[in-house]
């Protein structure tokens, strides 16, 4: 079944879209992350022109990232108070995305741009989880491996404007999560995902957050920074295809909801590899159309279009 | 139908009063393509009779039909890529000045036959005249203008389509002309030129209405009147059916 994307201007398999949107819900599901890194590239390899993928994958974050923190609220693993740090600074990023985006493509050289973040976070990401999961199944068959310290005085303990976060236990300076969010603000601007990938680690690390506020705090965080960066792309771009989006959250949300259930059942290790080649394949594939010589050396751009 | 309409236009020429030696009518199966939900591109069928009042003239060549279909025109930049420090990067650029966004050129008899090439330039027919490129041209800009042709004829933007109206007995003739899934909205201009000898003899105009419709229409005209009001509608989409999903699966 074809439909006719009114934003996009063309038109693509209904089913292609919500089998994109529902296998990567499933993997959002069983893995708790938001999905966006390889919804946005994947419209890219199907066609859909990089400002309209960029602007519906952000919109499409919102619901996954919706569908996610409800079960967080619940529980109380939200820590509201950095949330909101977390947000103000995402806003700001959100900002200087876009504008950046718009400064880019002017230049015709955003493809390039959003290409090669993705092959660098991608390919980092990808390497990083990788590692993370062979080390964890290692330690998993020896028992009595050293075990890592759950709490550490950083350099950023250090910094001015405090600021106590009873939820997550903390009392640090805010400059931290500020530049955090707004990196992710930038990188949910032009990349088109929800910066989990990015949050989550930065936020166990750098600020030392315990683990167990981490998903629900960047997941409550990203709702917002993705829907302002959804405003932000419709208002200054007119690139957010409403019809492209409802297929892939429809299957997005469903995806996930079963994936939820599917990973409860499965071998956690095993999965996180398997997710870890396919963030690498995707950032491999992404990188080898940089390298290898283009079947078509020019590029058509109707102004006021994609 | 369009057999009825074709015998009608028959008629009509065998009972016409001369007014020059041949002239060219024609219809097109429909004159409005709507863009909604299911398009997937759509067939044009042009089809026409050639009037005369006099015996067929031989003398002058031979007799053909060219059928052109254009779409809306806007500027257009192409790019041309060359490696970087080892990527392919978009380095250098020209603007043509006018594009159409879609064009089609069906003819009776090799494109060369059935046009001479100052007719050709006179009343742009082929593809490459359809194309206005900036007045002061750089040495490399025929790089880049057939550099468009070249990728808008693989996603059948533009199409050169040689042989493909049929001529019944000098009178009748019929052709049809695909538009492919991703057109721009506008009027596309359907151009019917008659020539004997490879000189343009008689020529008609019509047109072809391409709009969104139903839903798909007013989400384009949303987002570009109301991009605010557009976006808060996409968040709460988003919203609803995040929040919609976790519900309705709650139960199982």
């Amino acid at each position: 079944m074809q439909i006719y994307l009114p934003i996009a201007e063309l038109s693509v398999n209904a089913f292609l879209i919500l089998g994109l949107g529902g296998v990567v819900g499933m993997l959002s599901g069983m893995f708790g992350v938001g999905g966006g890194f390889l919804i946005t590239p994947l419209l890219f390899f199907i066609g859909i022109p990089p400002a309209v993928a960029v602007a519906t994958g952000v919109n499409q974050v919102v619901a996954s990232s919706v569908s996610g923190v409800l079960a967080h609220l619940k529980r109380k693993t939200v820590d509201l108070r950095m949330g909101m740090v977390l947000l103000a600074g995402g806003l700001v990023g959100s900002v200087i995305g876009v504008w950046a985006f718009n400064r880019l493509s002017a230049m015709g050289q955003i493809d390039l741009v959003v290409e090669l973040s993705y092959v660098l976070f991608l390919g980092v990401i990808g390497a990083l989880m990788l590692r993370e999961s062979l080390a964890a199944m290692r330690r998993a068959r020896q028992p009595n491996a050293p075990r890592r310290r759950l709490h550490q005085h950083l350099w950023v303990h250090k910094l001015p404007l405090k600021m106590k976060f009873r939820a997550s236990g903390l009392y640090i300076s805010v400059i931290p999560p500020v530049l955090v969010g707004l990196a992710v603000g930038v990188m949910a601007a032009i990349m088109g995902v929800g910066g989990g990938f990015l949050m989550v680690p930065a936020m166990i690390y750098l600020l030392g957050m315990p683990t167990k506020v981490v998903v629900g705090t960047s997941l409550f965080q990203i709702i917002f920074v993705a829907a302002f960066t959804t405003v932000m792309h419709a208002t200054a771009n007119q690139s957010v295809d409403l019809i492209l989006a409802f297929y892939l959250m429809l299957g997005g949300v469903i995806g996930a909801q079963l994936g939820t259930r599917l990973g409860l059942r499965l071998k956690a290790e095993q999965l996180r590899i398997l997710l870890s080649f396919l963030v690498l394949a995707v950032a491999a594939k992404i990188g080898y159309d940089l390298l290898a010589t283009p079947a078509e050396l020019f590029d058509v751009r109707v102004e006021g279009r994609w | 139908m369009v057999i009825r309409l074709l015998a009608l236009l028959a008629a009509f020429v065998a009972l016409a009063l001369p007014l020059r030696a041949e002239e060219v009518l024609a219809g097109l199966s429909q004159n409005r393509v709507a863009l909604t939900a299911s398009f997937d591109g759509s067939e044009i069928l042009v089809f026409g009779a050639i009037r005369r009042e006099a015996p067929i003239d031989e003398d002058h060549g031979a007799l053909n039909v060219i059928v052109t279909i254009e779409g809306p025109s806007a500027p257009v930049t192409v790019w041309r890529k060359a490696r970087r420090a080892g990527i392919w990067v978009n380095t250098d650029h020209v603007r043509i000045r006018l594009a159409p966004s879609f064009y089609a050129v069906a003819t009776s008899a090799p494109f060369d036959e059935a046009i001479l090439p100052e007719a050709d330039e006179r009343y742009r027919v082929s593809v490459p005249r359809a194309i206005r490129a900036l007045g002061a041209a750089l040495e490399e800009t025929p790089i880049f203008t057939e550099a468009l042709i070249r990728i808008r004829e693989r996603s059948g933007l533009y199409q050169l389509l040689e042989g493909a109206v049929e001529i019944e007995r000098d009178t009748l003739f019929r052709t049809t002309i695909t538009l492919p899934s991703n057109l721009t909205e506008g009027r596309y201009v359907t151009r019917i030129l008659l020539t004997r000898g490879g000189e343009v003899i008689d020529r008609y105009e019509t047109g072809i209405d391409v709009r969104k419709a139903g839903l798909e229409r007013m989400l384009y005209q949303m987002a570009h009147r109301q991009p605010v009001l557009y976006g808060i509608l996409a968040v709460l989409l988003a919203t609803m059916l995040g929040w919609g999903a976790s519900v309705a699966f709650r139960r199982f």
